[in-house]
């Protein structure tokens, strides 16, 4: 922290690191799109792409939002703070599984494709 | 300043008063406590979003053009901003306020084509047929399942609010930042950085929305099934 202490009246990083991350930022997009056409399942597809919005909000934050060149305790008050908040957002979520059985009533499987002699 | 040589060895001293705990102005604080809250609106609409998805025959009927070609293009404006703004905010630390308006402008140049792009992209989809609680007739069409379960007409509620209060959040910010560039020559550096971060937070809910929105909505063509 004190090696810093003198940066951090100056906006730090230079303007070669910023290209860079958004070099990096444009990337990973274009990974996204690539992935949305590749078929794989749905909750693996979500975990990749949360993933990678959570890298890419990360390097926004660190970088761009200059989070990173901070003091710990600015970090320290707003992250775990708002990552908390989040996580308690999903106490609900399970309850989408029970109103989908709720709402659907499925013989025995879930609904499947039809067979490919239907196909025009 | 005997408290700023203290900082190092035991910060708790800062909480004592007469110091910044955080080393950053009330104004920056009250941002970045802005931020958080926001963070927590847009999270509780995409998780609402996704608990809709997950309980719901969802349909996915974003087709490569228009919907992605845009929403592809209108990201690459939101990051390309973001770099420009951050331009900005670094020649303003270096006390070169000429070059932060210029480089701000430009950061408000690339939110208004966002804007307007995805304005367009808007009434491609309106044109279409998708209304907030209705679908067009054609996509329920191909998205019911095969034992007759019809896709949730919800998905135009929650894209148009999404994407909409995230729109909105873009054209504050460009009306924010056209203050915060005319002004630039009365306003300190902090001031700037403040209107930077909150500019920098919409490029980021856009890396949120526009994975969950429009990368999972892709029409890949397996109709007929989830």
């Amino acid at each position: 922290m004190d090696a810093h202490a003198h940066v951090e009246e100056h906006f730090a990083g230079s303007n070669k690191l910023f290209i860079s991350i958004w070099g990096w930022l444009v990337l990973l997009t274009l990974v996204e799109i690539f992935l949305a056409y590749k078929p794989m399942p749905i909750h693996l597809m979500l975990a990749v792409l949360l993933g990678l919005s959570i890298i890419k909000a990360a390097l926004i934050v660190a970088y761009f939002m200059h989070l990173k060149f901070e003091r710990l305790s600015l970090i320290l008050t707003l992250v775990p703070m708002l990552l908390v908040c989040i996580m308690l957002l999903f106490v609900f979520f399970p309850d989408s599984f029970r109103s989908w059985g709720l709402r659907y009533k499925f013989n025995e499987a879930p609904p499947v494709a039809p067979a490919p002699t239907e196909e025009p | 300043m005997s408290t700023e040589a203290q900082v190092g060895h035991f910060p708790a001293v800062d909480w004592e008063g007469g110091a910044l705990p955080y080393r950053v102005g009330h104004r920056k604080l009250g941002m970045w406590l802005f931020i958080v809250s926001d963070s927590l609106t847009f999270s509780a609409l995409l998780i609402g979003y996704s608990y809709l998805r997950a309980s719901n025959v969802w349909p996915t009927p974003f087709p490569f053009y228009p919907s992605i070609v845009f929403s592809s293009v209108m990201t690459f404006c939101l990051l390309s901003s973001s770099l420009t703004m951050v331009f900005g905010v670094s020649a303003s630390s270096k006390g070169d306020k000429a070059k932060a308006r210029k480089w701000i402008f430009a950061t408000i140049f690339f939110g208004t084509a966002f804007i307007v792009l995805h304005l367009i992209e808007w009434r491609h989809l309106i044109h279409e047929g998708m209304r907030p609680f209705y679908l067009p007739e054609h996509w329920v069409q191909v998205f019911t399942t095969t034992d007759g379960v019809p896709p949730s007409p919800l998905f135009g509620a929650t894209f148009f609010t999404i994407t909409g209060l995230h729109m909105f959040h873009v054209a504050s910010g460009a009306v924010y930042l056209t203050i915060v560039a005319l002004r630039v020559n009365k306003l300190k550096h902090e001031d700037i950085e403040i209107s930077g971060l909150y500019w920098h937070f919409v490029d980021l809910v856009w890396m949120f929305v526009f994975p969950l929105i429009y990368i999972m909505s892709v029409d890949v063509g397996h109709h007929a099934g989830l």
